[in-house]
Order: C-alpha cells, then structure tokens, then sequence
C-alpha cells in the first residue's frame, strides 16, 4: 500500500514534468471520456491548465528569483521604485488577451453542449432519495436502479469488490451511434446525475426537468460508473449510476426483453406463494429498498426514520401497513413504493417486515391482496 | 461606564483610564482593544472546534468503508465544520484584527460606536453556543451542507434547522454592526491629513470589505427567513409542488454567498499588502492599483453568483453571461499578484515569521486562484462541480489564503499587542509544519476530484482510497502543528525579548509610533499625518 502511494506520489511528479499524457494512466486527471463533448471538456481543461501553469512559472520564477537574489542577508539594498503605469496596463492588457482566447473555445463547447435537439432516444431521470428512476419515453420500459453493494462490505464485515459502490441492480441502458436526450428530475430534494466518461452532470430538482444528451459514438460499448453529485441527505454516497452502452441492435433486443418482463412480473402476481417464498425474495428487497432508512434490522436510524422492529404499524393493522409502502407518507421521506416495487416484491417485503425481528404475526401478505389494494 | 473602577497604575496612558479587574473589564468593555482580543480568542477557539471536525470528517475518509461515525453524522460534522470555520473563525478573526488595528492606524482613539462593539462581539457567544448545542439535541445538528439548499434543509430538514436559522440571524446582526463601525470609524475618525489614498491597504481593504458585509448579510438573513417561513407557516418559496422554486433559495442563497467569499479573502490581501512592504524593505507597488483592484473584484463579486450554479439548468445566454463575468475576476486578482511580486523585486528582504506566512500565501492563494479560473470556464465545470476538486480549490483560498493572512497578521501585529516578540525558532517551526500540513491534505484532493470523487460523500470508491490516506495524514498535521501556534501565542503574552516601538525595521504607518506593549488608550490627541 505504501509502495503504491509512493508510486503514485512519484507519478504526480514525473507527469507533472513531463507530459500531460502521462498523468491520465494513474487517475490523476479528468478522464477523457468516450464523447465528442467529453473530449472538448477534457481539453479545455488541459488548455487551461498549462495557461496557469505558465503563469505560476513566470509569476513565482521572478518571485523566488527576488527571495534568493534580493535578500538583506545577502546585502541587498532596496531599491525605492513603487509605481510603473506601463506595468500596470501591461499586467492588465495582456491577462485580458488570454482570458479572451480562453472564453472563445468555452463558448463553442458550451453551446455544443445545451444543443438537446434531434434526439434519438429519450430517456427520463428521476432522482429519489436514494436511487435513480429511469423512464424510456414512448418505450413503455422503466425501472428505478438501487445500490447493489451488501451492507457487510459497507461495514467493513467482507472484502470490497471491484466496482464497490459504483454498482447497481439495473443499468440505465443507452445505444450507440445514436443521440440519447436525458430528461432529469427529481422526486424529493436535489440531486445531480454524474457520469464523468460522457462528461453529463446535471442538478435533478423537484418542480423542474433539465435537458443533457450524450452521443456515443460506435465501438465505445461498454460500462461506465457514476454517482450523485449534490448533497441529498444522508445516503448521498450511496446513489449510484451504471451507464451500459450497448449496440442499437443489442438495444432493441434489450427493449423487448424489458417489456417481456414486465408482462411475466404483472403474471405472477396471479400465482401462489408460500410463506417461506416471500420471506426470502422480502428479505432481499428490504435490503435494497428499506434498510437504507429503516435499518438492516428495522431498527430505524436517528430520530426522522423509525424503526419497525416492534413497531405498531408492522405488528398491528395491515392494511394501513400496506397503504404506507404503496402511497408513501407525505411530508415525510417515506416514498410511494406503487410504482417502484412489483406487486410479488411489494407482498414480499411487507410479508418480511410483519415477521422478521420477532415481528412474528405469522401473517402471510400475498400479491393478490397487493393488487386489490391498488384498485 | 469603568470610571468607578478604574485602576490609576498604568504609566503609558498619559492620564487615562486603565482597564478594569476582573471579568467585568471584559463583559462591559468599549475599548477597541479589549473587543479585538476577545474577537481574536473566540476565533481561535472556534478554529480548534471546526478544526477538530475536520480531524473527525478525515479520520472517516482515511480508508474506504464506514468505521467510525455514521452517515447522517457525517453529515452533521461538514456542516458544522464549514459553518463554524465560516461565521466562526475566519470572519470573527478579521474583525478581532480591525478592532485593534484600524484605529491605530488611523490615529483614532477608538472605534466610532464602542457601545454597540461591545454588543456585536458578546451577541457572537450566544449564536455560536446555539448551533453548537444542536448536536447534542436528539435531531441532531444541522445536516444538509454549509450552503443549506432547499429542500433538504426545509421539507427534509431535521428539527434543529430552526436553531441554525436563529443563529444565523443573531451572527447576521453581529456582522452587519461591526461592519458598519468599521466604515463610520474610517470615514469620521481619521486623523488629520489621513487622506483616503494614504490609508494603509489594511484599511482600504477592510473598509471594502464591511460595504460588502452591510449589503449581503441582510440578503443572508433573508433567505434563512424565507426558509422559517416554509418550515413553519406553510409558505412556499422554496417547495415546487407549492408553486416555489428550489432553484430561487441557489440564486438568493449565492447571491450573499460570492461577495461571502471575498469578505473572507479582501481583509487577507490587506494584511499581505502590510507585511510585504515590511519586510522587503521597499514601498508597496503600484498602490493606488492596489485599491482600484480591490474594489473592482468587490464590484465584481456581485455579478458572478451563478458561477456555483452552472448545473443547475440556467439559460445559454445566462451560463455564458456568468463565465464571462468570473473569469474577469482573474485581471484584478492577478494585478494583485504582479504588485506584490514587484515589491519584493529588488527589496532587501528577511524571512521573519509574518512574512514566511506572507509569502506562504502569496503563491498558495495563487494557486486557489489558478483552480478557480478553471472552475470558471463553464464546460469544464460540469465536470468539476461538486467533485474534491471543488473542495481544494476553496480550501487552498480558505487555508492558506484567509488563514494563513490571519496568522501572517497576527504574529506581524503580536509585538505591538505584548510588548515581546516571538521566539522565532517556534515560529519559524509552526510555519512549515502548516506548510507543509496544509499542501499534503489539499493537493491530493485536486486528483481525486478529477478522477471523479464527489464531495459530501461519507465513503467511497476504491480508486480514491490511496490519495485520502495520504489527504487525512496531512490533516493531522497541519491540526496538530497548530497547538504550537496557541503555544507560542501563550509563550509571547507571558515574556519575551522586548519588542521596540518599531517592532519591525522596515515597518512604516502610525501603529508603530505608539508604544510597544500598545498602551490601554492611544491617540487621545490626533497624530498629524503629512
């Protein structure tokens, strides 16, 4: 580990002398991404990078050249000058030269980047606290997308895997070769979806939709991680986002498949389940959906997310407990699960929650009685 | 209000009135000097407080996973630490630094309004003593970020926002009444011949700073207000699904938040603009650009708010009309730079303590400074946005800017207060111990913000494990290094070699003809100045 910092360190260095292209291997710098607007970003940023870097050598070379020449010890006698007006517009003038240079390129890129015309595939983006709802617009295909990684390695109780809060249940699915509009939103308070590798960051704010788009070229298939961007509460960290670029065709398949699956989900719901089946589909779903807030072990979490463990609600009246997960509790961070959850996971998990933590009602939710509810 | 007390034994004030004994000198005190020491103590005092914080949020992030707080504290502690640092440290230590210095360097026998000055320090105690007292309510303390954007500090906030809104009303006030003594002293109290172009840079800079200070903190105390009421009485300025705009509390919150930003930096570049004249030996360069700069970025720094916003969803035009407007920040902040650099050009300079830290934030300001001409070109910030980037950047102006300006000025000033100077070896060691603290906990962070780390994020991905560990040792010892600073502090208040009337060789302006230590009341008769 030590060796590694060490190699890093050494790395920072090297490329900070040598060349640009050296620092993006260590992970030093932005990433350049796999879009044309990504790659404008990224040399924007270099452009400007070497533009202060210049500066600081030429300001702190003169400035260090003084420290080491001007000094008393070595019997320096201060000179008395202390106005020049050709400095003054020089130093003025020339820093306005630059900046104009710079805001030329910045202007282009920009306007690149807010063309959210002739879109190919449009894909709207709720935020939620703490997961992402992705709606395929004229697809009938949506999902929400929840961080997959187990609380044990969270809480250091198993070895963190590769891609360690950077994976989800359900990747948001684009194609490439075509132009993708994101339409971001928010349920709650705000968030902002960050995928660093098609440089789109954009706020997700309640009352408004902001428009992003991101064209992947051909060839560029692949997985990319983000994550949230704005300070969302208390499970900000946890929130975040797999991009999986597929080829088109791969993604109507994909499509399809998703379309598919939803027809088998609203079956099912008409069979039976036993007990002991929702039990273990409810425990994971509470581990995906609920515990964030309520706790692994329902215990709640400080005084605004309580507890359910012994709780009234999970003990007594069902279907007010069957009310709160599917309509939520206004005012509060208690979401409406209606449309998040499948009416068998919905079952499940309340099922779960009416049983697990010496809640012991015994009692069985089955789907059926979720779908009856609804109407 | 001490004459019945009054205590006659004090040589040096030809006549005066000496303090008070006991804690009544301090609770009822109007003397300038009193006001800026206990100002400068409550400062130090908050820094220890935010910066204990800061070890706290480190120790979280020195490896990935969650070991020793939660989340929601987590939280709980970038809030409070951005808070207290903020309104706690830097802003109460620059008024601590006005209070003593702009009347002596004026030759004004006090501050204009020492009865409210006694006022605006003791309302401070009581604001910080409530936000602080939240984190041991069962709600919690405030969790939603130092910038409090709604809706998760109105709808999703915790009980305990009220506190925070009440408290930030009672700083508010505290600010606004120190700000406005400042601009009636230097306007009414200067000594004859003081013409406002031979004011030290000092003056300028603060007297800058409080018209900045009188016209944002009132827009501050709006917004907490329109928050109360959205908490409270079931208005909705900030709820869409009440007809309120989330987007409106980012704009008015800003709004007071960039010229915030210079408040906390101007004071600094006074205290620099002091030093570096001393210790080089040779006139300040191109004063009158000083001041002509200055007041141009204060000028600017109302029209650049929407630079924090560029995620947000602005308009084109208005996304453009905001990088343009920030990155002209740059001309003034540079002309700056290239002045202090001439100065120094052909001086005859010494390293004393205040100037290593002058010079410390010379090129580490200007480094802050490089970074937020990158955040300012717009495309690039929608990558950089709310990344560690971010959060070096701010930090390099913060720390070793407004910081290590404060410091600079209090060891430059500190003969003057004493009557002693500092041992310079513990100086000199407090020095580069915070230099090198400070460089080794925020240069890593410009990397990961890069490489993608966003800020506010109680644990992260495995890429960003090696440079965190290395970004939380440096922490450590830039916290550590500075209880030397508190010693040395300590060790110069109780002894040390007697400090001259001059102090420093190269030292020029009225502070330095009154006695060292400065006695209890100074410039009953105006000083005249040529």
């Amino acid at each position: 580990m030590l060796f590694r910092t060490w190699q890093r360190l050494s790395s920072v260095v090297l490329g900070l002398v040598s060349a640009p292209a050296a620092m993006a291997d260590w992970e030093l710098n932005m990433p350049q991404g796999i879009t044309e607007v990504s790659q404008s970003i990224y040399e924007l940023h270099m452009l400007i990078f070497w533009i202060c870097v210049w500066i600081g050598v030429v300001v702190f070379g003169v400035m260090f050249y003084s420290i080491f020449k001007h000094r008393k010890s070595k019997g320096a006698v201060a000179s008395k000058f202390h106005e020049s007006l050709t400095l003054e517009i020089l130093w003025t003038a020339l820093p306005t030269v630059i900046l104009i240079a710079m805001a030329v390129p910045a202007t282009t890129v920009l306007i690149q980047m807010y063309d959210t015309t002739n879109s190919d595939v449009d894909i709207k983006i709720t935020g939620y606290q703490w997961k992402w709802e992705y709606n395929y617009l004229g697809e009938d295909v949506g999902f929400f997308s929840n961080l997959t990684t187990p609380e044990d390695e969270i809480y250091n109780l198993a070895e963190k895997n590769e891609n360690y809060l950077l994976e989800v249940d359900k990747h948001v699915v684009v194609p490439t070769g075509q132009k993708v509009r994101f339409l971001i939103t928010s349920n709650d308070v705000i968030h902002a979806w960050w995928v660093p590798e098609i440089a789109v960051k954009k706020d997700a704010i309640p009352g408004y939709i902001n428009e992003s788009w991101a064209f992947i070229p051909e060839g560029e298939e692949g997985i990319y991680r983000g994550q949230c961007a704005e300070l969302c509460g208390v499970n900000h960290g946890f929130m975040p986002i797999v991009l999986e670029a597929v080829t088109g065709d791969e993604y109507q398949v994909w499509l399809e498949e998703q379309r598919a699956g939803k027809i088998a989900e609203a079956q099912a719901a008409l069979g039976d389940f036993s007990y002991d089946e929702l039990m273990v589909k409810g425990a994971d779903v509470y581990a995906r959906s609920c515990a964030a807030c309520h706790g692994g072990e329902g215990q709640g979490l400080g005084s605004v997310f309580p507890a359910l463990a012994g709780s009234d609600i999970a003990l007594n009246d069902m279907a007010a407990h069957i009310d709160i997960v599917l309509n939520g509790k206004p005012g509060t961070a208690m979401q409406a699960y209606a449309t998040q959850l499948s009416d068998v996971d919905m079952a499940a998990v309340i099922t779960f929650e009416r049983n697990a933590w010496g809640n012991d009602t015994g009692e069985t939710v089955t789907p059926k009685m979720i779908t009856d509810a609804k109407k | 209000m001490t004459t019945a007390t009054a205590s006659h034994d004090n040589h040096d004030d030809h006549g005066h009135h000496g303090p008070a004994k006991g804690i009544m000198r301090w609770v009822l005190t109007t003397n300038h000097k009193d006001i800026g020491t206990m100002y400068l103590w409550f400062s130090l005092t908050m820094l220890f407080i935010g910066g204990t914080m800061a070890l706290i949020i480190r120790s979280e992030l020195f490896q990935p996973g969650m070991q020793l707080i939660e989340p929601e504290f987590f939280n709980q502690m970038t809030t409070m630490h951005g808070l207290i640092m903020v309104f706690g440290a830097i802003m109460p230590a620059f008024v601590g630094l006005a209070n003593w210095m702009v009347p002596l360097m004026i030759g004004a026998p006090d501050m204009a309004l020492p009865r409210m000055n006694n006022w605006s320090f003791w309302i401070l105690p009581f604001a910080f003593g409530m936000l602080l007292f939240t984190l041991f309510t069962e709600a919690g303390a405030p969790n939603f970020g130092w910038t409090f954007y709604a809706p998760l500090s109105t709808t999703y906030a915790p009980s305990s926002v009220t506190y925070f809104i009440f408290g930030v009303h009672m700083m508010g006030i505290s600010s606004i009444m120190g700000a406005i003594n400042i601009i009636v002293t230097i306007l009414n109290l200067r000594a004859p011949g003081m013409t406002l172009m031979k004011m030290p840079l000092f003056v300028w800079t603060w007297f800058i700073t409080a018209y900045l200070l009188v016209a944002v903190m009132p827009v501050l105390a709006g917004v907490v207000t329109m928050m109360l009421m959205d908490i409270h009485y079931g208005t909705a300025f900030f709820d869409a699904a009440g007809g309120g705009d989330p987007v409106l509390f980012q704009h008015v919150f800003w709004f007071f938040g960039h010229p915030e930003v210079y408040i906390m930096i101007l004071p600094a570049f006074g205290i620099v603009s002091q030093i570096i004249p001393t210790f080089a030996r040779k006139p300040l360069f191109g004063y009158a650009s000083m001041v002509y700069a200055t007041s141009s970025i204060a000028f600017l720094s109302f029209i650049v708010w929407a630079h924090h916003m560029f995620t947000v969803g602005l308009p084109l035009q208005t996304e453009l009309f905001f990088m343009y407007a920030t990155m002209l920040i740059a001309i003034p902040t540079g002309v700056k730079v290239f002045n202090w650099v001439s100065t120094m050009f052909r001086g005859s300079m010494t390293f004393e303590t205040p100037m290593l830290f002058a010079l410390a934030f010379v090129v580490l300001f200007t480094i802050g400074g490089f970074s937020g001409l990158m955040l300012s070109i717009a495309p690039a910030d929608f990558q950089y946005h709310d990344t560690y980037f971010v959060v070096a950047h701010f930090h390099y102006v913060l720390v070793p800017g407004a910081l290590f300006g404060i410091i600079a000025g209090v060891y430059y000033w500190l003969p003057k207060w004493t009557g002693h100077y500092i041992n310079e070896n513990l100086g000199k060691f407090h020095f580069w111990m915070s230099f090198i603290g400070v460089n080794v906990t925020f240069f890593p962070m410009h990397f990961i913000g890069l490489a993608g780390m966003p800020r506010r994020i109680p644990d992260y991905a495995l890429q960003f494990a090696d440079f965190n560990a290395i970004a939380t040792v440096g922490a450590f010892i830039f916290g550590f290094s500075q209880l030397i600073f508190l010693f040395v502090l300590i060790k110069t208040i109780r002894g040390g070699e007697k400090a001259t009337d001059q102090v420093w060789e190269g030292a020029e302006g009225l502070e330095w003809t009154i006695p060292s230590p400065a006695p209890y009341h100074t410039f009953a008769e105006p000083p005249h100045v040529k």
